[in-house]
C-alpha cells in the first residue's frame, strides 16, 4: 500500500472538525447526534489507521474500534429514545427549548 | 499516483463533501441520507486499511442499523423547523472560526507525530485478521473483559431506550 499515514490522520482531523461544527451549530437535537456520529467515525479511522501502520498482528486498534461501534450504537439508541420521549411531551426537538432542569 | 492513492482521494473527497452536507442541509431527512454516504466513505477507508471485519460491521451496523434509526427518528419528530425557522444558531460563524482553529491544530498534531509520512509494512501473508480479531476478543489475556463490558453496556442501553421511548408510561 502506498498511502502515507499522514493522509489518514489529516482526513480524520477534518472529519472530526466538521462533526464538531455540526454539534455546536445545529439547533435540532437529532442533527446534533448526526454530528456526534461523524466525530466517532473520525476516531475510528484514526484507530484503524494506527493499527495498520504499527504491528497488524496486535489487534488493539481493531478491538478498540469494535468497542467504539458498540458505544456508538448504545449512544444513538438512548439519545434518539430520549429525543422522541421529549418530543412527545413537549412537542419540540430544539435543544435550547429542552430546559426542564434549568433553574 | 497509484490506484490506491486515487481511491483514497476519491473516497476522502466523497466523505468530506457528504459530511459537510450532513451538518449544513436544511432538510434533516436529506442530512440522514448524506450520513449514509459519509459512512460508506469510511467503509472504503477501512477496506483500504485491510480491516475486513470492520468494513462489514460498518455497512451492516452503521448503515444498516444506526442510519436507519436516524431516519426513523427524523420521521417521528419532523414537521417543525423543516421549512420555517433557523436550523443553525445565530453565532455559527464564530463556531466556524473556532472549528477552523481546532482543525488546524489537529493537523499540526498529526504532522508532529514521529515518522508520520511512513508507509505501512506489507501485510504478513499468513495473518488472517478476522480470525485473529475474533480470538483476541474472547481471550482472557487480551480483550475479553472490555468486550463483555461493551455487551452489558449495549444491553442496558437498549433496555433503557425501549423504556424511555415506550408509549405506555403511566402518566404522560
Amino acid at each position: 500500500m502506498s498511502i502515507p499515514l499522514l493522509w489518514f490522520l489529516i482526513l480524520a482531523a477534518l472529519l472530526f472538525s466538521i462533526g464538531l461544527f455540526g454539534v455546536l451549530t445545529r439547533r435540532n437535537a437529532v442533527a446534533i447526534l448526526l454530528g456526534i456520529e461523524l466525530m466517532l467515525n473520525a476516531v475510528n479511522i484514526n484507530l484503524v489507521a494506527f493499527w495498520r501502520y504499527s504491528n497488524p498482528a496486535q489487534m488493539a486498534g481493531q478491538a478498540f474500534a469494535v468497542i467504539v461501534f458498540a458505544v456508538a450504537a448504545a449512544e444513538v439508541a438512548v439519545g434518539l429514545a430520549l429525543i422522541i420521549s421529549v418530543y412527545r411531551r413537549r412537542k419540540t426537538v430544539v435543544a435550547d427549548e429542552i430546559d426542564l432542569m434549568r433553574w | 499516483m497509484t490506484a490506491e492513492q486515487i481511491l483514497f482521494l476519491v473516497a476522502g473527497v466523497l466523505l468530506l463533501v457528504s459530511a459537510v452536507c450532513v451538518v449544513t442541509t436544511r432538510n434533516l431527512l436529506h442530512a440522514a441520507l448524506w450520513l449514509v454516504a459519509a459512512l460508506f466513505g469510511v467503509a472504503v477507508l477501512f477496506a483500504l486499511l485491510r480491516a475486513n471485519f470492520l468494513v462489514v460491521v460498518q455497512i451492516v451496523v452503521y448503515i444498516g442499523a444506526i442510519a436507519i434509526l436516524f431516519i426513523f427518528a427524523v420521521m417521528l419528530t419532523r414537521r417543525e423547523l423543516r421549512d420555517t425557522g433557523r436550523q443553525t444558531r445565530k453565532s455559527w460563524w464564530l463556531v466556524a472560526l473556532i472549528v477552523v482553529f481546532i482543525s488546524v491544530g489537529l493537523v499540526l498534531v498529526a504532522f508532529g507525530i514521529p515518522d508520520a509520512g511512513r508507509l505501512p509494512a506489507e501485510m504478513p501473508q499468513d495473518l488472517d485478521t478476522v480470525s485473529r480479531l475474533g480470538e483476541s476478543l474472547v481471550t482472557g489475556q487480551e480483550y475479553l473483559l472490555p468486550f463483555e463490558v461493551a455487551s452489558v453496556l449495549l444491553l442496558a442501553a437498549l433496555v433503557g431506550a425501549v423504556y424511555a421511548a415506550s408509549t405506555s408510561s403511566k402518566k404522560d
